[in-house]
C-alpha cells in the first residue's frame, strides 16, 4: 500500500524483534468478545480512480452560477499568490507549534496574522484564530458571562439568524437569559428597546455590523449605554467592510468577532472558515484560543511562542477559559496572506468596489416596478430587497436561469417573505448585475 | 526574521484590482467610515511569496521530517486529497445554495460526499449515525456532551457529574465544564488504565457521562472497558469515546460493539487530512440508535430516489452547532482517505501503527524508563525520570531531538507520568526512519550520563535557540505596533 513504508519483510523483521511471530499478537489486549461485529467496508481504490470518481461529484454540483448570494459567506477575489503559499506542506502538514524552535514559520505568520486582524478591527489584542464566525461569537458571549459575573444576554435581532441559533444551541444546558430585541423600522438596532434591556444582570450586548440585513450602523451610543450598567458590548463584523467602514475600536466596543472567510478563503460549501476575536488588552487573560508573542531566544534574537497557555485546556482542564484545542491555523494564514497581497491601499479599493456595486445594484433593481429597498439606512455590499412576490419562489426561477440571486428572509425573519437578502462583491461585473435586473424583471 | 509590516514600502502592491466598471454615488456615509485607513503592509507580490516561502522553511511538518507527536497522529497525509479539495465543483460551492429552491438539485455531490462519509464512518465505529458539523476534536466533545445533556433531559434525568480519568486529554474536563458538568477525576491504577476499584466508588445515579480515550494516552487498552461500560449503563449513565486514538484499533475493535454511546473522531488524525498547523480539523460525532434524535441541524439524507437532502425539521434536536455542515474541504479529504485505503487499508493502518510503536519501546526501553511496561498499542510513553538525575529534563531531550532533524515526542503529557515522553510513530513511516530516531534517542541518553550540558543547551543546529517563554508570558507582545 503506497501510504505505509514497511513490506512484510520488514514487518517478520520487526515482529521478531518482539519475539512475535503474527501481527495479530499484537492485538492479544483486546479481548476476544470485543472484536468487530462487522467491518463492511469497500475495497480501497486507486488514486487514479479516487480522482475520476471525485471529479464525477465535484461536477454534480453547480460551478457556473452568478452569485448574489451572500448572508455572512461571500464570492471574493483571492489571489493566486494565495494559493501558492498556504500549499506549502511546511505549513499545512505541521502540528499546533509546541515546540517554537521549529515552528517559527507558523508562529510569525500567527503574530503577523493577530496583528493584521487587530490594525483592521482597532483592536488591542486578537487571538491565533477560532472555529468560525459563529463560536466565536459564543466564545465572546461566554467571555463577557465570565468577566461580568452575570447571566444575561441582550442580543440585536440584526445579528445573522444563524449564529443566534448557535448561542441558543450552546447555552441550552447552562443557565443562561436571553433577551432578543427585534430590529428597529429602519432596520438597525431599536435602541430604545435594547436601553431598557440593559440593566445590572446584563453581561452583554451583541450586536452586527453591517447587520444580517445589510443595514450599516455606528453603534457607539449603545456601547456607551451598555458600559453605563456595567455590561460588555461584542460586535460581530465583517473584515472587508472595514477596509472603509466604522470600526469597532472606533465604536468603543470590547469584544469584536467575525467570519474571516472573506480574507481569502474559498466558499468550500461550509467550511473550513476563520473564527477571529479581538479584545481590549485588558481583557487578554479571559481570552479563549491560542495566542502567538514576541519574545527573544538566549541570544537576544527576536522569536515567537504560543503564550499565556495557562488560560487553556490542556494546562487548565476543567478551569480553562475554553475547551479548544485545534484552531483553523491555515486558515488564519490565508488571511494575513490575503490582508498583506491586497495590502493597505487594495483593501479600501475592494471595499469601494463592494460599496459601488452593491448602490449600483440596489438602484437598478428599484427601477423594477414593485420592488424596492426594504429600509432606507446605508448600506455596505449587501441589502434586502422588497419583492412583489414571495421571495423564495423568485430566486429559485433566478437559479433556473443561471443566477444566485440572494437569500430569502422569509426563512429566518416573520413576515418577511417578499424579502429577499442580496450581496455584490468586487467580482460582479455591470453586464451581470443589469443581468440581474433584466431576468429579475422578467420573471416578475 | 522582519515581519511582512516591517518590510512595508509606501505605495507598492500586490494585487492590482479592476476599475470600477459601474457610476454610483457613494454609498456609505462619512460618518459611518474609518478614519484612518488599517495599518496593513504594503508589499509586492514577490515579497510576499518570498516573505512567506521563507518563513516555511523554519517549520518542521510531516513532509520535510518525522514527527513522532503522541497522540496526535501525524502520519503522512496522501496529497490527492488536496487536489479534491480543490476541485472547483467543490471549493467555489456556497453553503447556502441548498437551502434555495432549486439549489437542492445543484449541490447533490457535495451532499453524497457528506452522506457517504457519515455512513462510513458509522460502519467503521459501530454506530448508528454521525454529525459531520463539529469543526474540530474539542469541539466533537462539546457537542458530544450536549447530546449527552439532551438525553438526560429528555428522559427527566437530574445527572451533573462526568467521570474523566486523570490520563484524559485537557480538552475532556474542560468540554464537559463548560457543558455544564461537574467533572470527577479518577487515578489510573499501576497497569496504567483507570481503576477499576477507585471508579466504582464514584459512580452514581448523578454520574451522566464517563468519558474514556480507549486505548488511552499511554497507549493503553483498558481490559476493563467493557465491565466500566455495563456498570455505566446501570446506573443511566451514558459512555463518551473520545477518537483521538482510534488509529491503533481500525477493524481490530470498534467503540460501539464495547457499548460507547457518543464517539467524536479526528479527521486531522485517523483519517490522513493534515492538520494545518493548528488547524482546521474536524471532530464528527456519531451516536447510538437513542441519541439520534438529538443530532445537531442539519443531517443530510437520501431519499428513495437516490437524491440527497437536508433535514431540518428535527424538533427534538439540539440545534446549530457550526453554521452548515461542518468543514467541508476537510470532510471532503477524510472520504477520498478512506475509499483509497478501503477496508483491507484501515486494518493494516492499525496494525503497521502498532507495530511501529511496540518496535521503538523496545528498542528504547533499555535506555529509558519506561513507566507501564507491557503491550503498547499505537504510542507509548517513557519518562525522563533516570535522565533527571543527572539534571536532564524531558525538555532538554525534546530539543535535542530537533538538532537530529526530528521533530520532538508529546512531551509532560500524560500528566500522570513524570517527565513523560509520548511517542507516536504511525503507521506510514518506514523501518529505516524508526531505526533513525531511536539511534538519534540512544545518543541522547548517552549524552545525557556524559555531557548533560549539551542537552540543557539544545537546540545548537539551528537558527534559534531556546526561547524565553516566560517573559512571553509576563509582559506580552502580542502584535506589531509599528
Amino acid at each position: 500500500m503506497p501510504y505505509i513504508s514497511n513490506t512484510d519483510e520488514d514487518r517478520v523483521r520487526m515482529l521478531a524483534e518482539l519475539g512475535l511471530t503474527s501481527k495479530e499478537e499484537l492485538f492479544d489486549d483486546i479481548p476476544a468478545d470485543l472484536r468487530p461485529f462487522s467491518f463492511n467496508l469497500p475495497p480501497g481504490l486507486s488514486e487514479l480512480e479516487v480522482r475520476r470518481f471525485t471529479q464525477t461529484l465535484a461536477d454534480k454540483n453547480a460551478t457556473d452560477l452568478i452569485c448574489f448570494l451572500g448572508g455572512g459567506f461571500y464570492d471574493h477575489f483571492v489571489p493566486a499568490a494565495l494559493e501558492t503559499i498556504i500549499s506549502r506542506s511546511e505549513f499545512y502538514t505541521a502540528y499546533t507549534p509546541y515546540q517554537p524552535e521549529i515552528s517559527q514559520g507558523t508562529l510569525q505568520a500567527m503574530y503577523e496574522y493577530q496583528s493584521a486582524i487587530c490594525t483592521l478591527t482597532e483592536m488591542e489584542a486578537a487571538n491565533a484564530s477560532l472555529y468560525d464566525g459563529g463560536t466565536a461569537l459564543y466564545e465572546a458571549m461566554m467571555m463577557a458571562v465570565r468577566i461580568t459575573k452575570r447571566r444575561k444576554v441582550v442580543v440585536d435581532e440584526g445579528v445573522s439568524p444563524i449564529y443566534r441559533k448557535m448561542l441558543h444551541c450552546y447555552t441550552s444546558n447552562l443557565d443562561l437569559e436571553f433577551i432578543e430585541v427585534p430590529v428597529a423600522r429602519d432596520g438597525r438596532a431599536d435602541r430604545q428597546a435594547i436601553k431598557t434591556q440593559l440593566d445590572k444582570n446584563t453581561s452583554c450586548l451583541i450586536l452586527q455590523n453591517p447587520n444580517f440585513f445589510g443595514c450599516v450602523d455606528d453603534v457607539t451610543d449603545l456601547a456607551k449605554s451598555a458600559h453605563k450598567s456595567g455590561s460588555l458590548v461584542i460586535l460581530s463584523t465583517y473584515p472587508i467592510s472595514l477596509g472603509i467602514l466604522k470600526t469597532p475600536g472606533e465604536m468603543q466596543v470590547d469584544i469584536a468577532t467575525g467570519e474571516g472567510q472573506s480574507l481569502g478563503l474559498g466558499l468550500s460549501f461550509g467550511g473550513p472558515y476563520l473564527g477571529f476575536m479581538t479584545v481590549r488588552s485588558k481583557y487578554i487573560r479571559q481570552m479563549p484560543g491560542r495566542i502567538v508573542g514576541e519574545t527573544i531566544d538566549k541570544n537576544g534574537q527576536r522569536g515567537f511562542v504560543l503564550t499565556l497557555q495557562t488560560r487553556e485546556q490542556h494546562i487548565r482542564r476543567e478551569k480553562a477559559t475554553s475547551n479548544i484545542c485545534s484552531n483553523e491555523a491555515l486558515c488564519a494564514l490565508s488571511a494575513i496572506v490575503y490582508l498583506s497581497l491586497i495590502g493597505k491601499e487594495g483593501l479600501k479599493e475592494v471595499a469601494e468596489l463592494c460599496s459601488a456595486k452593491a448602490d449600483y445594484t440596489l438602484k437598478r433593481l428599484s427601477e423594477i416596478p414593485g420592488v424596492k429597498a426594504r429600509f432606507p439606512t446605508p448600506i455596505f455590499n449587501e441589502f434586502t430587497l422588497e419583492l412583489p412576490k414571495d421571495a423564495g419562489d423568485i430566486i429559485g426561477q433566478l437559479i433556473e436561469k443561471g443566477i444566485m440571486a440572494g437569500f430569502p428572509l422569509g426563512c429566518y425573519y416573520k413576515n418577511m417573505e417578499k424579502c429577499m437578502l442580496i450581496a455584490v462583491t468586487e467580482k460582479r461585473t455591470k453586464e451581470e448585475i443589469d443581468l440581474l435586473a433584466e431576468t429579475l424583471e422578467a420573471v416578475l | 526574521m522582519k515581519l511582512i509590516f516591517e518590510k512595508s514600502v509606501a505605495g507598492r502592491r500586490g494585487v492590482r484590482l479592476p476599475k470600477c466598471d459601474v457610476l454610483a454615488e457613494l454609498a456609505v456615509p462619512e460618518e459611518l467610515k474609518r478614519k484612518q485607513p488599517p495599518d496593513l503592509p504594503e508589499v509586492s507580490e514577490l515579497e510576499t511569496v518570498r516573505h512567506w516561502t521563507e518563513l516555511s522553511r523554519h517549520n518542521f511538518g510531516v513532509d520535510t521530517n518525522f514527527y513522532p507527536l503522541g497522540s496526535c497522529t501525524m502520519k503522512y497525509n496522501p496529497k490527492i486529497g488536496e487536489e479534491v479539495a480543490k476541485y472547483q465543483g467543490f471549493s467555489s460551492l456556497h453553503p447556502l445554495l441548498p437551502q434555495l429552491r432549486q439549489g437542492g438539485v445543484l449541490t447533490q455531490g457535495a451532499l453524497q460526499v457528506i452522506y457517504e462519509t457519515e455512513r462510513l464512518l458509522s460502519e467503521i465505529t459501530g454506530m448508528a449515525e454521525f454529525t459531520m458539523q463539529p469543526l474540530a476534536g474539542a469541539h466533537g466533545e462539546l457537542t458530544g456532551i450536549m447530546l449527552i445533556a439532551a438525553y438526560h433531559k429528555s428522559k427527566g434525568n437530574r445527572k451533573t457529574k462526568v467521570i474523566i480519568p486523570d490520563s484524559a486529554h485537557g480538552t475532556n474536563p474542560a468540554s464537559a465544564a463548560i457543558a455544564g458538568y461537574e467533572v470527577v477525576s479518577v487515578p489510573s491504577n499501576n497497569n496504567g488504565v483507570m481503576d477499576f476499584n477507585e471508579f466504582e466508588k464514584v459512580l452514581n445515579e448523578e454520574v451522566a457521562a464517563v468519558m474514556l480515550t480507549c486505548p488511552n494516552t499511554l497507549g493503553l487498552f483498558n481490559p476493563d472497558i467493557k465491565k466500566i461500560a455495563d456498570r455505566t449503563h446501570q446506573v443511566g449513565g451514558l459512555m463518551y469515546y473520545d477518537g483521538a486514538n482510534l488509529n491503533a484499533i481500525l477493524g481490530k475493535c470498534r467503540p460501539g460493539d464495547i457499548g460507547f454511546d457518543v464517539v467524536h473522531l479526528n479527521l486531522h488524525k485517523t483519517f490522513g487530512t493534515p492538520h494545518g498547523g493548528g488547524g482546521p480539523g474536524a471532530g464528527p460525532v456519531g451516536v447510538k440508535e437513542h441519541l439520534k434524535e438529538f443530532l445537531p441541524i442539519s443531517l443530510v439524507v437520501k431519499r428513495p430516489d437516490g437524491t440527497y437532502a437536508l433535514e431540518y425539521d428535527r424538533p427534538k434536536s439540539i440545534g446549530y452547532v457550526a453554521p452548515f455542515y461542518g468543514n467541508f474541504g476537510v470532510i471532503l479529504k477524510c472520504y477520498v482517505y478512506i475509499l483509497l485505503l478501503g477496508r483491507e487499508g484501515l486494518i493494516r493502518v492499525a496494525e503497521n501503527a502498532v507495530l511501529n510503536a511496540n518496535y521503538m519501546m523496545e528498542k528504547l526501553k533499555s535506555y529509558y524508563h519506561l513507566p507501564y511496561d507491557r503491550r503498547c498499542m499505537h504510542e507509548f510513553v517513557l519518562s525522563a525520570k533516570r535522565q533527571k538525575e543527572k539534571g536532564v529534563k524531558a525538555l532538554d531531550i525534546a530539543k535535542r531531538l530537533l538538532d537530529f532533524g526530528f521533530h520532538p515526542p508529546t512531551i509532560y503529557f500524560p500528566l500522570i507520568v513524570e517527565e513523560a515522553m509520548m511517542i507516536e510513530p504511525t503507521e506510514t513511516e518506514s523501518r529505516e526512519t524508526l531505526d533513525k530516531f531511536i539511534e538519534a534517542m540512544i545518543q541522547i541518553a548517552g549524552e545525557a550520563e556524559q555531557e548533560p550540558q549539551r542537552l540543557k543547551d539544545a537546540p545548537h543546529n539551528l537558527d534559534i535557540s531556546r526561547l524565553d517563554e516566560v517573559t512571553a508570558a509576563r509582559e506580552p507582545n502580542l502584535r506589531w505596533k509599528g
